[in-house]
């Protein structure tokens, strides 16, 4: 075991012991609680730089552990499982401070923050896994530590919706356990490896691994919320606020678009997944999903629903980035992992501020919450702009090289779909702005809390504020050496490069 | 005995066990049960001893005779407690409200290991 | 090796002498066995498979005792689930200072002391005969446990389980008897070498094997399980459970597998894999429609029986052969684990609020959370989440099922762990609904819920020491 190896099981750590210490604070500690919180974070925040710069340097980290016979539990850090690890590292240490001033003086929080740190540390483990089984085996316990997080509130709705989510992901879960004991018992331990690691059983077994990719669509695309899988989410957002961001932007669902890009590029491979002839279905799915969400999110009235649905039509420009062959479409949909999470992100920071602050859940309560509440709506803002794609931010950049990238492939269809989504957003988000900024506001809002000198607290505050810069930064600079796009272009050479 | 054929034993030990079995499947009655299991019992024991006897020697085996009575052991310890816990239970449906303990069984099973193990 | 049987059954005679030491008694006996066991898994992992010759008399008219990997792993798994039970019943027969509790409390020391007793016989036994024996014994201290509560349907459904556990013992020793006929001798290895293939052997395994079934609560002679583990104190329930029924398993692994097993054809075999499956499906369904969480965790207990004669039909072909055996028993052991966890979680529950009917269970993870934390991970242990013992068990059965081209074994343990997920998650929900007031009126001292989540960890903790267990079941198993 040597300090690289350590590293590595230290950006697991920092989160996992700080949960399992913050489930047996009392209730009332609260100062201590916050304090280890921010610091697991912290510290993890500093360890995953350490780790980016080693993987930049073309350091190898590695780690593994023999739990049954020939299957171990590996872990790894390479240019693909960096992009995820530092995006919900980034995003979770902004989170846990949301969360803080959010849950100021709800009840069981130390039960909120023990399995809130357990989900990101299986988040982690998601992206820092080296092969399927770890994979798995990450894959599953971000279920089950997100379920208690769902149902925080305790209300008829809130164990609905959690009872919805367990059932949806459970389902896809076993059908992911099948899948990956069946390529187990085809290929043996399956690492992720650039270009995937199949090419032995190309020919043998070209049918079962036409089936299994659909297995595996199947099981992941549950948590990337996929139509027809994406039935939870939407229900899902019964819970606070800031475990919508994780579920939308720092773990569940980004952790189904990693798993569908892990399995594109890494075990399979896109050229052998394109030889196949597995792509073109996943791609229209994809596309399908992308209008569907769109569609859907035009009709909500309850905000949350709404940014729900936008989600589902977001996450899959990452599906379609993988399912298009050629480096310019994987550059789009992989960058589109970290906008997205940071377009989102923002969003739900802004939502839980209008709940929090002002009681206000609907699109047609918003009137006039920029006069209210400037600086979140500022952010609130930016975001939504990003999200429809106006240039130069975030997703600006995503969609061109989705676009490109679909060109140069010969799939026009795909360029259609991408203008239509983008109309779509427009339609959703546009009116959400106007009312905030244009109309007057009402006399009285529906719950006003006031929080002193700033707008709302300092922590609803500061989050948006900070995931809003992030989103220009990702934009305006994204050529520059130090930007998602730069590195995700680092990925796309390896997997498509000579 | 050793005129007989053995067989016969056998197939006597077999019938005994499933008359046994068919009773304690059969009846309701509590005791009639038990002394179904005990019937049941008789006809493996039997059964043993037809054995014993089959092996074509002199002297008949011995070492069935010995699981022989090891099981009557264990036979009696098992009616024992079959009869101790049938009686709580009619004196509880007799008198439902009697919350009076009962301990025969443990005494039985307690003081057992010595004998068979 | 003779102490681990002898221990136990001093400690179980002197309890029953002086009732007030009973405790005490108790944790002496799990000192000498723990040690015991200790020190007999370092021997087996270092010289490999051990004997003893008690009072130095050999096998054909001495008694032997044997330990290899599975023993080994069951007498561990056996000391650390009495062990636990010992913690968790020492406050909970103290509940009340009435004159019942101070009976229960007087004779429950030494049945479970005579019931380790009997177990420990039973898995370092060697001949058919001293197995019947010592799982006659099984069976008494079982059946006594459970009239312990001492009401009504307490003592009705330990009758039943006495009827059925004795006819059951009485069917497997007439197949001895048959076995004796045919092979002159009781031994296992002695059987295996002699045994000719021919009807009486059939007919003596059949009888033998039906008997088993029905005390391993195999579908469909499961009918006595429920009741009897749901009546029993909460203790009990989670001896029995996780123990007791796996101690007839453990026999029915031995004859197939050790004594006779040129009849493990694949016929015979996928009678058993039916069955099995149908126990899973049967009893997950039961469970989801229980309104009593004792009745769901005893079906449960049907259900995941299931999942161990899953082993049979793999064990037919070469390349699962050793993945599947591994897969099974390690299931035993998380189930074990799991299921203990579960019980005393029920006897937890019972105690706060005087009931366990779900529908009124409202705010355990309020109440009770650590209670409620360690249902929550047992559960992730039955449903067969990683990194848990549940999961790893399962995944070598299910890649045994795929390498060996069984689809229907993979199919039906996906679907038996969804089904398990559902009637989990009808007591979770319940879990994390705010609780009604009024609900829960008395308090439960730390130590019972620390023992339940302890050993839910240890179901949680097995994936990870999978290789251990591998390595250990691998000395002395059914292979060349």
């Amino acid at each position: 075991m040597n300090v690289l190896s350590l590293t590595l099981l230290g950006v697991l750590c920092s989160s996992l012991l700080t949960g399992l210490i913050i489930f047996f604070l009392k209730e009332e500690s609260h100062r201590l609680r916050t304090w280890l919180n921010l610091l697991g974070a912290g510290l993890k925040l500093v360890l995953v730089a350490a780790l980016l710069r080693g993987v930049y340097l073309g350091k190898t980290y590695a780690w593994s552990f023999e739990f049954l016979p020939g299957l171990p539990l590996a872990l790894g850090a390479d240019a693909n499982s960096m992009l995820f690890v530092t995006l919900s590292t980034v995003l979770w240490f902004w989170t846990t401070l949301y969360a803080v001033g959010y849950l100021e003086d709800s009840p069981h929080r130390s039960r909120f923050f023990g399995f809130f740190s357990l989900c990101v540390t299986a988040t982690t483990g998601i992206a820092l896994s080296a092969n399927l089984m770890t994979f798995l085996i990450f894959y599953e316990l971000l279920t089950v530590s997100t379920y208690p997080l769902v149902v925080h509130r305790g209300t008829r709705k809130a164990l609905q919706g959690g009872r919805v989510y367990l059932t949806y992901t459970l389902l896809g879960g076993a059908i992911l356990l099948l899948a990956v004991a069946w390529l187990y018992s085809l290929a043996g331990p399956v690492p992720f490896k650039e270009r995937g690691v199949i090419q032995g059983l190309m020919v043998s077994h070209r049918r079962e691994l036409q089936w299994l990719f659909l297995l595996f669509m199947i099981g992941i695309g549950v948590k990337a919320a996929i139509a027809p899988l994406h039935g939870w989410l939407p229900r899902a957002m019964v819970a606070p606020a800031p475990v919508s961001s994780l579920l939308h932007a720092v773990a569940v669902v980004k952790a189904g678009a990693f798993g569908i890009v892990r399995i594109v590029y890494d075990v399979y491979g896109a050229e052998n997944a394109a030889e196949l002839g597995v792509l073109p279905p996943l791609a229209i799915a994809a596309g399908v999903t992308i209008v569907y969400g769109s569609v859907c999110a035009l009709f909500q009235d309850e905000l949350k629903k709404r940014l729900a649905f936008s989600t589902v039509s977001q996450v899959s420009y990452i599906v379609l980035g993988a399912a298009i062959l050629g480096p310019l479409a994987a550059i789009g949909g992989l960058v589109h992992l970290v906008h997205q999470g940071l377009l989102k992100i923002t969003l739900f920071f802004g939502a839980g501020n209008y709940a929090e602050t002002l009681g206000i859940h609907r699109v047609s309560e918003m009137n006039g919450v920029g006069r209210r509440l400037p600086l979140t709506t500022a952010a609130f803002t930016v975001a939504a702009l990003g999200m429809i794609g106006v240039p130069p931010l975030a997703g600006y950049v995503s969609k061109w090289y989705l676009s490109k990238g679909a060109v140069t492939a010969g799939d026009h269809w795909v360029t259609v779909v991408l203008a239509a989504s983008s109309l779509l957003n427009a339609a959703y988000f546009l009116p959400i702005l106007y009312r905030a900024w244009f109309l007057p506001p009402p006399e009285k809002w529906p719950a006003e809390h006031s929080f002193g000198r700033w707008e709302t607290h300092w922590m609803l505050l500061a989050a948006p504020l900070v995931t809003a810069a992030l989103v220009i930064w990702a934009g305006v600079f994204a050529e520059s050496a130090f930007s998602p796009l730069a590195w995700v272009k680092l990925i796309a050479a390896r997997e498509y490069g000579p | 005995m050793p005129d007989a054929d053995p067989r016969l034993y056998l197939l006597a030990g077999l019938a005994l066990f499933a008359i046994g079995f068919y009773s304690l499947v059969v009846q309701t009655h509590l005791l009639r049960r038990i002394m179904a299991l005990n019937v049941m019992g008789s006809g493996v024991f039997l059964a043993f001893l037809a054995l014993a006897l089959k092996a074509a020697a002199p002297m008949p085996d011995p070492v069935p005779h010995a699981m022989v009575l090891t099981g009557i052991v264990v036979a009696v310890c098992a009616t024992g407690l079959a009869l101790a816990l049938a009686d709580r239970v009619q004196a509880l449906e007799a008198n439902e409200e009697t919350p009076a303990p009962e301990e025969p069984p443990s005494a039985e099973t307690g003081s057992e290991p010595e004998d068979a193990g | 090796m003779s102490g681990l049987i002898l221990g136990p059954l001093v400690a179980a005679a002197l309890a029953f002498t002086f009732p007030k030491r009973g405790r005490g008694m108790a944790w002496a006996a799990a000192g000498v066995v723990g040690i015991a066991v200790l020190s007999l898994i370092r021997a087996v992992l270092g010289g490999g498979v051990q004997s003893h010759r008690v009072s130095g008399w050999g096998a054909p008219l001495g008694i032997d005792l044997r330990a290899d990997g599975l023993a080994v792993l069951l007498l561990a798994l056996t000391a650390l689930i009495a062990v636990a039970v010992t913690g968790y019943a020492a406050p909970y027969l103290r509940a009340a200072d009435s004159p019942e509790a101070r009976h229960r409390e007087r004779y429950f020391w030494p049945l479970l002391l005579f019931l380790w007793t009997a177990l420990n016989a039973l898995f370092l036994s060697r001949d058919l005969f001293n197995l019947y024996v010592a799982l006659e014994l099984l069976g008494f201290a079982a059946v006594a446990l459970v009239a312990l509560e001492g009401k009504g349907d307490a003592l009705r459904a330990a009758l039943r389980y006495l009827f059925v556990s004795l006819s059951a013992s009485l069917f497997y020793l007439l197949g001895v008897a048959l076995v004796y006929g045919q092979c002159a001798t009781v031994d296992l290895a002695l059987v295996a070498e002699r045994a000719p293939r021919g009807p009486a052997l059939t007919v003596a395994l059949a009888l033998m094997t039906g008997g088993l079934i029905a005390k391993a609560a195999l579908f469909p002679l499961h009918f006595w399980l429920p009741p009897a583990h749901a009546n029993a104190p909460a203790p009990v329930s989670a001896l029995l459970s996780a123990l007791v029924v796996k101690g007839a398993f453990y026999l029915l692994l031995r004859l197939w597998f050790e004594a006779l097993p040129v009849f493990h054809t694949p016929a015979a075999a996928r009678l058993f894999g039916m069955l099995g499956a149908a126990a899973i499906l049967w009893g997950s369904i039961n469970a989801l429609t229980q309104s009593r969480l004792k009745l769901l965790i005893a079906y449960s207990t049907v259900a995941q029986l299931g999942y161990l004669f899953l082993v049979f039909p793999l064990m037919t072909g070469r390349d699962g052969r050793f993945g599947a055996w591994c897969g099974g028993l390690l299931l035993l052991g998380a189930h074990a684990c799991a299921k203990t966890a579960m019980f005393l979680v029920a006897g937890n529950i019972l105690r706060a609020a005087g009931h366990d009917r779900i529908r009124e269970l409202a705010g355990i993870a309020q109440v009770l959370p650590v209670s409620a934390f360690a249902l929550g991970l047992a559960g992730v242990s039955l449903v067969g989440l990683p990194p848990s013992g549940g999961f790893a068990g399962k995944w070598l059965l299910l890649s045994a099922g795929l390498r060996e081209g069984q689809w229907w074994v993979a199919a039906v343990i996906l679907v038996g762990s969804l089904l398990a997920a559902a009637y989990i998650m009808r007591v979770m929900t319940r879990a994390f609904a705010p609780a009604v007031p009024g609900t829960w009126v008395r308090p439960v001292p730390p130590i019972m819920e620390g023992t339940a989540l302890a050993l839910a960890l240890v179901a949680v903790g097995m994936g990870l020491a999978g290789s251990w267990f591998v390595e250990l079941l691998w000395l002395g198993g059914p292979w060349p």
